[in-house]
């Protein structure tokens, strides 16, 4: 398709986008040093030189935190914190200090401690932690720039539209051309967890890293595209090649327009009916991810995390520091926080309880039924969540209730914990919605039952699928029986929001289904109130919410509830689809 | 002197700024502190030697604390990994 002309360059894709324009190269000053003997008199004079090159350092690793801080947040501006703490090691310092009272200059005893520490590094099988070298390396450099009392590379002279090219890009180097308009970046070294890397992700600037030599490929002026979602650098692009590019740019500028647009919207129908797009969450440094993406709340905080891999039960204190910074974090909006859907084999391994093996952990002692056999490990969540029910807008979801018993059983011990917290002064929100997961059949056959004794129910729908059509979907010889669009499921789900609505109370939806904009018509159509995704998938939800009409998913939902196969259910769909544009 | 095994449960180990928290913690306290994995130690307030350790999650570490205020340092380690460094 193209001609020739274009010169490919792999490298990792490290931050997505398409970024095309002229190369800036930033190039590298090299340093030279030998290594001197210095006479006993200015062995002191010499280590107070290397403190000195630490301490300019030190300084301005701080300025480097500000800046990243004032643009990005604390979270990005740790990464400069690191590069203090490396100035600050013993193992440079010390070994440092020892060399030098043996008589060398300071240069070469930083590069001596240096070259071991990063030979340790490249023996480390794992990329992840081997990458760290990169930024020793970047510590290293600043020193010596200081040791040699040089000024640092200019960027600051950079053309609007620049493509950054150079061996090593430092996250400070690449905060601070922030708002110069560049278009993007690539490097000699680096991989996907480049510090700078990460940066460039916060800055939505599409960058390809670990190409090895393009600083030495290219000339500055000349021109480039990056291809951030590719990992791919084209030097020298024909024309064919430009155009390609352009119209994916122009796309991807749309896209995030777009994206940006809906943050700020409501999930909104063409005619004006309003529905939640929510988000599900595992862990609560996704809050933020969701809250830019445009998340109207948390309709499912999965703490099943708070549970791995530890060899002790989590404490109330634990729990409540978690959940106070969700409840916190997520103000305006509620954070509905589920407690643990856990089965007993994964406690066994805690070495917390021992259950025997169960033969079929998915019919098991799971999650509610857990929590109503050890009442103790459930008291502290519990107790956890009241408490957190204060500092924010804090809903509690039971898993797995698979009928009304367990659902008062449940409730019996929050009304206890409550009394306890009563009695102890400790304050709590006595309005705190509870409410169900709705995700075993018998609970779908009982739900107006359950429905008056709840303040909402929300649909699980991958669990209620796998039992309703007695499927396990990792099971690769049954798992095509796994259907969402199975009448029965629908018919099910139908049934939760009509009995939901006939007790007074909101309708949710989590599982993987609500996410899946094919299924948003006919879910909508059905009734469903609010709709719980995983964090990548609110806008493109939003986005379909918008552009269909409520009326008409009402008239299909109930000439797809009429149907009698899947097939023909989908066949319905995508003819709504193509009707609604 | 204390001992101390813990497994490593954040989702990404000890990388750059969880060792960096860990370092910056352990300096608040007086006690010398090493960190064994396989048959590698380390000292845990060297930010360097803490990612060298190329402790992924899962991974299990021995802190051996040593010094006038080593309970609280144990008790300090303990909090951290339980929160999962809130990054």
């Amino acid at each position: 398709m193209f001609v020739d002309k274009d010169i490919i360059l792999k490298g990792i894709a490290a931050s997505p986008g398409i970024a095309i324009g002229k190369v800036f190269l930033l190039e590298e000053e090299d340093f030279y040093f030998i290594r001197k003997e210095i006479p006993k008199p200015f062995r002191e004079a010499e280590r107070k030189r290397f403190d000195e090159a630490i301490e300019k350092s030190r300084s301005e690793f701080k300025v480097t935190y500000c800046k990243i801080n004032d643009v990005l947040g604390k979270n990005y501006a740790n990464i400069a914190n690191v590069y203090i703490l490396i100035l600050d090691d013993p193992a440079l310092r010390e070994d440092a200090y020892k060399l030098i009272d043996d008589g060398v200059n300071a240069e070469y005893a930083l590069f001596k401690v240096l070259y071991k520490i990063v030979r340790s590094f490249e023996n480390i099988d794992d990329d992840f932690f081997k990458e760290r070298k990169v930024d020793i390396q970047a510590v290293g450099r600043k020193i010596l720039t200081n040791l040699f009392g040089k000024k640092e590379k200019n960027i600051a002279k950079l053309d609007e539209g620049s493509v950054i090219i150079a061996r090593n890009l430092t996250p400070a180097d690449t905060v601070s051309v922030r708002g110069k308009k560049i278009s993007g970046f690539a490097t000699d070294i680096g991989g996907k967890t480049y510090h700078t890397a990460i940066i460039a992700q916060g800055l939505a600037m599409p960058a390809v890293v670990g190409l090895k030599n393009i600083s030495s490929l290219v000339k500055t002026g000349e021109e480039i595209i990056v291809d951030g979602d590719k990992g791919e650098v084209i030097l020298n692009p024909s024309q064919e090649t430009l155009l390609h590019y352009k119209n994916k740019y122009i796309l991807q500028l749309a896209a995030a327009r777009e994206s940006k647009k809906l943050k700020s919207l409501t999930a909104e129908t063409a005619d004006k009916h309003e529905v939640f797009v929510f988000a599900n969450i595992d862990h609560f440094d996704e809050v933020p991810i969701i809250l830019n993406n445009g998340a109207s709340g948390i309709g499912l905080y999965r703490t099943e995390v708070i549970y791995l891999n530890r060899d002790s039960i989590p404490t109330e204190q634990e729990h409540f520091d978690i959940y106070s910074k969700v409840a916190q974090q997520m103000l305006p909006y509620a954070a509905t926080i589920r407690t643990f859907d856990l089965g007993g084999d994964k406690l066994v391994k805690m070495g917390l309880l021992n259950l025997g093996g169960e033969s079929n952990p998915f019919l098991g002692l799971r999650a509610i039924r857990l929590c109503l056999k050890y009442p103790e490990i459930f008291v502290s969540q519990l107790r956890a969540i009241l408490r957190a029910s204060v500092l924010g807008k804090v809903k509690l979801m039971y898993p797995m209730i698979s009928g009304l018993e367990e659902l008062r059983a449940a409730n019996a011990i929050l009304d206890k914990v409550k009394e306890d917290l009563g009695k102890e002064n400790i304050k709590f929100d006595e309005n705190m919605e509870v409410g169900a997961m709705i995700e075993v059949p018998s609970a779908v056959a009982v739900i107006d039952s359950i429905a008056k004794e709840v303040d909402f129910v929300s649909i699980g729908t991958n669990d209620l699928i796998q039992y309703t059509l007695a499927v396990d979907r990792v099971n690769e010889n049954v798992a095509y029986l796994y259907d969402p669009m199975h009448p029965a499921i629908l018919r099910f789900i139908k049934r939760i929001i009509d009995e939901g609505h006939k007790a007074g109370i909101k309708v949710a939806m989590c599982g993987e289904m609500a996410g899946d904009p094919k299924f948003a018509p006919i879910i909508l159509g059905m009734g469903l109130d609010e709709f719980s995704v995983s964090p990548m998938q609110i806008a493109p939800i939003k986005k379909i919410i918008r552009s269909i009409s409520f009326a008409d998913c009402n008239v299909m939902a109930d000439k797809v509830l009429k149907l009698e196969d899947s097939k023909s259910i989908l066949k319905e769909i995508d003819l709504f689809m193509k009707q609604e544009g | 002197m204390k001992e101390k095994i813990i497994v490593v449960s954040n989702k990404s180990g000890l990388h750059a700024r969880p060792a960096a928290t860990l370092v910056q913690t352990l300096n608040k306290y007086q006690s010398g502190v090493k960190i064994l994995k396989d048959d590698f130690e380390v000292d845990a307030k060297s930010v360097m030697g803490v990612m060298a350790l190329a402790a992924a999650c899962g991974s299990k570490l021995k802190f051996v604390v040593d010094g006038p205020d080593e309970g609280e340092t144990i008790a300090a380690i303990e909090r951290l990994f339980n929160s999962k460094f809130s990054e």
